[in-house]
């Protein structure tokens, strides 16, 4: 306080530090990475636009508490290496967050600078500091004693990761199960290559296996082992982190037609598989020249913006209208800039398939929005009269996920949402079973990455806690 | 991981690994699958457990080489290792005693189906086995089934061995009374048996092998249309009720990607790629 007082008013600039970017036309055509990050100077002056409360406002709107006005003093005193291990105390995956989580709905929709013109950019500072560790090497942090509690995670995804890194820090033996062959969750299946660089995660991994967590890939809970016999076989405790992996379908005639993808398809061949760089990878993927993709939210965006850099033009068909589009603006914007075409208040009546039995067209409906409904968004209803054919050769439909059924199928005495599948938890990740913990999509249906680290963190206290009073 | 420790021709392009993986080999059964991925650059591919020894901690599995990442891994020896083999996944095969059951295996599905047999007999059931090949060079394990089923017979589509084609199943049908029928093999000839049997009101299980990714409920490549139900083939299944079965697009739903495997079979098969990936 007594450094500001000589000023009465600190000069703040009102606007942000724009982020370097690859340009559209360039971008379009290459799946590296959109947001270049910013350089050292860049990052500094962002940094100082913080005015350092006493009382942040930031940090009560991150699922994480990272110790946001902290980090920041650290970088614009060039303490590196102590703002990312300051950041690391919360956040086990800052690189990722940095730049996947919604900030302008989280930390910085709170900035008290925000009231005079744009937040500090807290997502971009803190990928800065994420990538100058990754090029300065990891620092592993100090573990608590052993506890010879063991502690098994299924699923490393976000939300696995996030309580696997906090479980290993108090001390606990963690072993994390992973279904596919490649770690990661969402974060390798799901979000491309341009947004979220597969080598980052493999990075935030890697420090997560530092930290001393075993991990076993191509292992699903359920089928290779079960819950229960986890449970038996010497495991403490179980939390899990499985995700929404069960792909949603219209049930409109001619869904089974090839070229008819579900996003969860798509996605899966083009980032795990890196289908973008067959024949070099052996998994294909046919993409005709008119790509059109159903649904609005972030996983429609990365359909789309995909698609576009697999070489078709995409249309996003869209039952509402611009308004409730439930992807983040900054997606939407990006996707736009590289030719995404939108039609709203549009939807699709039944698929129409050539002689091979490949997609050609599709029947659509025309809507108009009515009051809203159960999800606070103006319900869409179909206008009679008002239908008309879309040409296409390839569709995405983006619709949503519902969690994975094998774990809820095979572990008896978990009690499950019977409408949505999701395992009901309690606030603080506890399930019906003693000793079994649940967070992320599974517990919440497909939500954000940062919410499914705070699950995670959250049920990694009361993990701690359960292990702790057991005796 | 996951060693290959015995390798057998059962008749040409048609193989037979044995490989360790012992938390699979405790907890598989008969009608599960794995999902395997050779190396770095290959694609996750989806074969039926043919067999289980849950001492040595070992699973077996037969392929075609058919495609490029089949061709490749019949490249490989006995010590070679894959880079994952995820399993057991889907729903083991319903055994229980129906009493008289017909067993009709075709190609590559013929090793699977001997499990099935195994258990069938071991469940108490009579078990007429058939079994098909295009031609009779490649038909194989024909020892192991006669002395494993009740009755054998054997069916080519030449005639080269046995019945020609599968019309006699209807005089056999009826001359025996069958309660169940278990059909594993290619999507034309379970089709057949099905509308053979659907006819003289047995009860089918067919075992679908369509297109995979993840083998585990996420894509939905798998999905098939069963009693005009969406199912997926990888939770759902694999086995469905045969009369149920839209086996139209099924065989439809298993062309879409033709093209690209041609290129990618061919690409290798030439060298013609110089990514390196042919060493994957």
């Amino acid at each position: 306080m007594a450094e500001t007082k000589p000023k009465p008013k600190p000069k703040i600039k009102k606007e942000s530090i724009e982020m370097p970017k690859q340009a559209p036309k360039e971008r379009v055509k290459n799946f590296n990475e959109v947001a270049l990050g910013y350089d050292e100077e860049q990052a500094i002056e962002e940094a100082n636009r913080c005015l350092q409360c006493i009382k942040p406002q930031c940090v009560s709107g991150c699922p994480v508490e990272v110790p946001i006005p902290e980090f920041i003093k650290c970088l614009r005193e060039r303490r590196y290496a102590e703002g990312i291990a300051t950041i690391k105390t919360k956040n086990a995956l800052p690189a990722v967050c940095g730049r996947v989580c919604p900030q302008e709905e989280q930390c910085q929709v709170n900035c008290v600078v925000g009231r005079i013109g744009e937040p500090v950019s807290i997502g971009r500072l803190e990928r800065y500091l994420a990538d100058w560790e990754r090029e300065h090497g990891l620092q592993i942090p100090e573990k608590a004693k052993p506890t010879e509690k063991k502690v098994a995670i299924v699923g490393a995804g976000p939300a696995g990761l996030t309580a696997a890194a906090d479980l290993v820090k108090l001390g606990h033996r963690v072993v994390m199960f992973e279904a596919l062959h490649l770690p990661g969750g969402v974060l390798v299946y799901g979000i491309p290559e341009f947004r979220l660089p597969k080598a980052i995660v493999r990075n935030e991994v890697n420090y997560i296996e530092k930290l001393g967590v075993d991990l076993r890939v191509g292992n699903q809970i359920g089928r290779t082992h079960t819950i229960p016999e986890l449970m038996k076989g010497g495991f403490d405790a179980v939390f899990i982190g499985s995700g929404a992996g069960l792909p949603q379908f219209m049930g409109i005639p001619g869904e089974n037609l090839g070229g008819i993808y579900s996003a969860n398809e798509f996605l899966i061949r083009v980032n795990l598989m890196k289908a973008f760089q067959f024949p070099e990878y052996d998994t294909p993927l046919r993409l005709g020249k008119h790509v059109v993709v159903i649904g609005g939210g972030n996983v429609a965006m990365d359909c789309a913006r995909s698609s576009m850099r697999l070489g078709a033009d995409v249309c996003l068909l869209y039952r509402r209208s611009r308004d409730e589009l439930p992807a983040r603006k900054e997606e939407i914007e990006n996707a736009e800039e590289e030719g995404l075409v939108c039609k709203f208040l549009a939807a699709p009546l039944k698929f129409i398939g050539d002689e091979k039995g490949w997609v050609k067209a599709m029947e659509c409906q025309a809507m108009e929005l009515g009051p809203p409904d159960a999800s606070g968004r103006r319900r869409p209803i179909p206008i009679k009269g008002s239908d008309f054919t879309m040409e296409t050769d390839t569709v995405i439909i983006a619709i949503g996920q519902t969690p994975n059924p094998i774990i809820q199928r095979t572990t008896e005495g978990l009690v499950v949402n019977p409408k949505h599948g999701t395992i009901i938890v309690d606030e603080n990740g506890k399930t019906s079973l003693d000793g079994v913990y649940a967070g992320g999509d599974v517990a919440t249906g497909a939500a954000t990455v940062i919410s499914a680290m705070g699950m995670g963190k959250n049920a990694a206290k009361a993990i701690h806690q359960y292990l702790t009073n057991k005796k | 991981m996951y060693k290959i420790i015995t390798k057998k021709e059962l008749a040409p392009k048609e193989k037979m690994f044995e490989i360790e993986a012992p938390d699979i080999a405790k907890k598989a059964q008969p009608g599960q699958f794995v999902i395997l991925v050779i190396g770095e650059h290959g694609e996750r591919i989806p074969l039926t457990i043919c067999a289980y020894d849950k001492i040595k901690g070992t699973v077996s599995f037969a392929f075609h080489e058919v495609g490029k990442t089949t061709k490749e891994l019949g490249l490989l020896n006995e010590g070679d290792c894959l880079r994952n083999v995820t399993g057991p996944l889907g729903n083991p095969s319903e055994i229980k005693n129906y009493g008289k059951v017909l067993c009709v295996g075709g190609s590559i599905m013929i090793a699977p189906l001997l499990l099935q047999i195994k258990a069938l007999k071991n469940a108490g059931n009579s078990v007429t086995t058939i079994l098909g090949a295009r031609i009779k060079d490649v038909l194989f394990m024909e020892d192991e089934a006669k002395s494993i089923s009740d009755k054998l017979h054997i069916a080519t589509d030449d005639g080269s061995k046995g019945y020609k084609g599968l019309d006699f199943l209807k005089d056999l049908i009826a001359k025996e009374n069958f309660d169940h029928c278990v059909t594993m093999g290619p999507v034309v000839m379970m089709k057949t048996v099905s509308e053979i049997t659907k006819s003289c009101e047995i009860p089918t299980t067919v075992t679908l092998t369509p297109l995979m990714v993840d083998g585990m409920g996420m894509c939905g490549v798998c999905r098939v249309t069963v009693g005009g139900k969406m199912q997926f083939a990888c939770v759902d299944g694999p086995e469905f009720d045969g009369h149920q079965v839209d086996f139209e697009e099924l065989v439809k739903r298993q062309r879409m990607f033709l093209p690209e495997e041609r290129v990618s079979s061919v690409l290798w098969e030439i060298g013609g790629c110089k990514c390196g990936r042919n060493k994957a």
